[in-house]
């Protein structure tokens, strides 16, 4: 690759979905347009991954964007956090797309199909922005860029409850990311400042004032409803229950993991720790609410009848978990909640995924309909069991890994309850999994599982390269673990 | 006391404002009446920008003779995005609201609810 692209990178990260957008609006023909959109989504993991590359080799990278230096242009920053989640969000935007066709010919109207896809692509632009970006006002801007289009991406289910959930999740999001531009509109009356690193660098002086704490409290709430912290989470089950079976898995993959990406940012690299943690004592405010998440949205889920709702209760107890890690703010805590970002992306991702099959085989996901399609999906089915033991995790399983971080990180605060309470999440994780999988292998088929067949090829692999990946990265974990560690050292350490 | 009250009423009308929004957001449950809460919130935090950029004493920010304070234009110029982005939400909003309307035959959020319900 030449020296003069390999400068273009991080910019071309975000430019690269973002001009390919309107470009779908152009194209219009269905047989041109998926496959348009699909290349694209794989050639911004490619730009993702030599990011990463870079990044781990030579350290932070930051790009004056338009040649306008740092503190008064946009600066665009890629540390090993920032890049370690530009790589999980671009591959699993690729992935979900190369396994949507026939879901997509299912689910949505074909006159339809090139709006979709300009409208996932501009959310994966939003997506990849927050996470690139080291200037707080464009933080907002991407902020909204991906919230607005996946209001409408959600909005494109087909039963009509998807729009009631759809406009509740738009009046959530709004406030919520009002919220986080009332904070950002503060800090910059303190600071003069939007750059990242510059505040940072300006915050102490000024940290005592009061506009500096209620900017803190505006954010928390702000980005609190924006990742669905429990008790915030009210607009995510619906939402992820009635969108289409492709929205479902890349948006319950990748929007709140971008969200917690955020909280990550601000409080630690933008505040600081010892702001943050010390003096506000923000970990003693999220840790009774990540464990409560935990419990209730997992209670939650058990009873739900609606496989891809309970899946949804499910991501509000994980991001639970993620927020148990961050608020320890310990490096193995750290570690645990940045690497839980990444294992739950790809569990999440993939059990939706396997979801997404059964729909275009039985247009129903509800347990009554399940029952027994294990025999007549026994791909699909073995797939999401193998999802489920993830969530559950079970040892040898990515969602293993997370828990084994956190529990340490638990321990070495010596917070032997908090030990005791995860572990004891976990059997209620196996009591939802474990419904699903009786459904499905041990009753009796139902009317509809009868007549259905195995999902089609083009479905199944995506599905298994995802599912398979949560076993490789629960045995081999140079790349998962060991990437989340540097970020959550790097993170730690705070901005210079 | 008088400093409080009327050296910065720019401030108590975007508290008003923000506070007006964000309680008929909560308390009504008509959608459209919800995207005008909505609207009024998010424009009291507009108003708070361009007082944030004010600089007292100064004009606006055209390089002339005999000025030597200039109010501070960036504020202004990210509100502009921000305003953007409130249209974009409304439009989205609204059309969900066109959508609602078609499928339930009704904007009153209970009743969507209840209609949900009986099925």
């Amino acid at each position: 690759m030449s020296e003069a692209i390999q400068a273009q990178l991080p910019v071309l990260q975000v430019v690269i979905p973002l001009l390919a957008a309107p470009l779908c609006i152009i194209l219009r023909r269905r047989s041109l347009v998926l496959p348009f959109a699909t290349g694209v989504c794989w050639l911004t993991f490619l730009v993702s991954v030599f990011l990463l590359g870079d990044v781990l080799e030579a350290g932070v990278i930051s790009y004056e964007l338009g040649g306008w230096a740092a503190p008064w242009g946009i600066e665009y920053r890629v540390d090993a956090l920032a890049a370690f989640v530009l790589l999980f969000v671009s591959g699993i935007a690729a992935l979900v797309l190369t396994w949507a066709p026939r879901s997509l010919n299912d689910e949505i109207p074909a006159s339809r199909h090139y709006l979709f896809c300009t409208l996932y692509l501009l959310c994966v632009t939003g997506l990849l922005g927050i996470a690139i970006t080291g200037d707080l006002f464009n933080v907002f801007v991407f902020l909204e860029v991906s919230a607005l289009s996946s209001y409408a991406l959600i909005a494109l289910g087909g039963r009509r409850q998807a729009l009631p959930a759809a406009f509740q999740y738009l009046v959530m999001g709004t406030i919520g990311a009002t919220f986080i531009l009332i904070g950002i509109g503060l800090m910059y009356q303190m600071t003069g400042t939007l750059n990242m690193a510059d505040m940072a660098g300006r915050l102490p002086a000024v940290e005592g004032v009061r506009t500096a704490l209620v900017a803190f409290g505006f954010l928390t709430v702000g980005i609190a409803l924006k990742m669905a912290l429990f008790p915030l989470h009210v607009w995510l089950p619906n939402a992820y229950a009635y969108a289409p079976s492709v929205v479902s898995a890349f948006i319950a993959a990748t929007a709140t993991k971008v969200s917690v990406y955020i909280l990550l940012r601000f409080m630690f690299s933008v505040f600081g720790l010892e702001f943050s943690f010390e003096q506000l004592g923000l970990g003693r405010a999220l840790m009774p609410l990540a464990l409560a998440g935990i419990f209730v949205a997992s209670t939650v889920a058990i009873f739900q009848r609606n496989v891809k709702r309970m899946l949804a209760y499910s991501s509000v107890a994980q991001i639970g978990y993620m927020v148990l890690g961050i608020s320890f703010a310990t490096a193995t805590g750290l570690t645990g909640g940045i690497v839980h970002l990444f294992n739950h992306a790809l569990i999440k991702g993939g059990l939706f995924m396997a979801m997404g099959c059964v729909m275009l085989q039985l247009h129903s996901v509800d347990l009554d309909d399940m029952a027994g399609v294990g025999r007549a999906m026994p791909w699909t089915m073995a797939a999401w069991a193998l999802g489920g033991l993830g969530l559950i995790g079970v040892p040898a399983t990515a969602g293993f890994i997370s828990k084994w971080y956190l529990i340490q990180a638990a321990l070495e605060r010596n917070s032997l309850i908090v030990a005791v309470l995860l572990l004891l999440s976990s059997l209620l994780a196996l009591v939802y999994v474990w419904r699903v999988i009786e459904t499905a292998f041990f009753h009796e088929p139902s009317a509809r599982a009868r007549e259905a067949r195995e999902a089609p090829l083009s479905m199944l692999v995506p599905t298994w390269v995802l599912l398979g990946a949560t076993v490789l990265f629960g045995i081999y974990t140079r790349y998962s673990a060991g990437v989340a560690e540097q970020a959550a050292e790097a993170v730690l350490r705070g901005l210079p | 006391m008088t400093e409080t009250v009327l050296g910065l009423y720019n401030y108590w009308v975007v508290i008003f404002l923000m506070m007006m929004g964000f309680y008929i957001v909560i308390s009504r449950g008509n959608l459209i009446k919800k995207v005008i809460g909505l609207n009024i919130f998010q424009s009291s935090v507009f108003l708070f920008y361009i007082t944030v950029g004010k600089v007292s004493g100064g004009t606006a920010p055209i390089v002339e003779e005999g000025f030597e304070v200039y109010s501070n234009p960036l504020p202004s110029v990210l509100i502009l995005t921000a305003i953007v982005v409130g249209v974009a939400t409304t439009s989205v909003a609204l059309s969900l609201v066109v959508r609602i309307r078609e499928a339930y035959e009704t904007i009153e959020e209970d009743e969507i609810q209840a209609q949900d319900e009986a099925r």
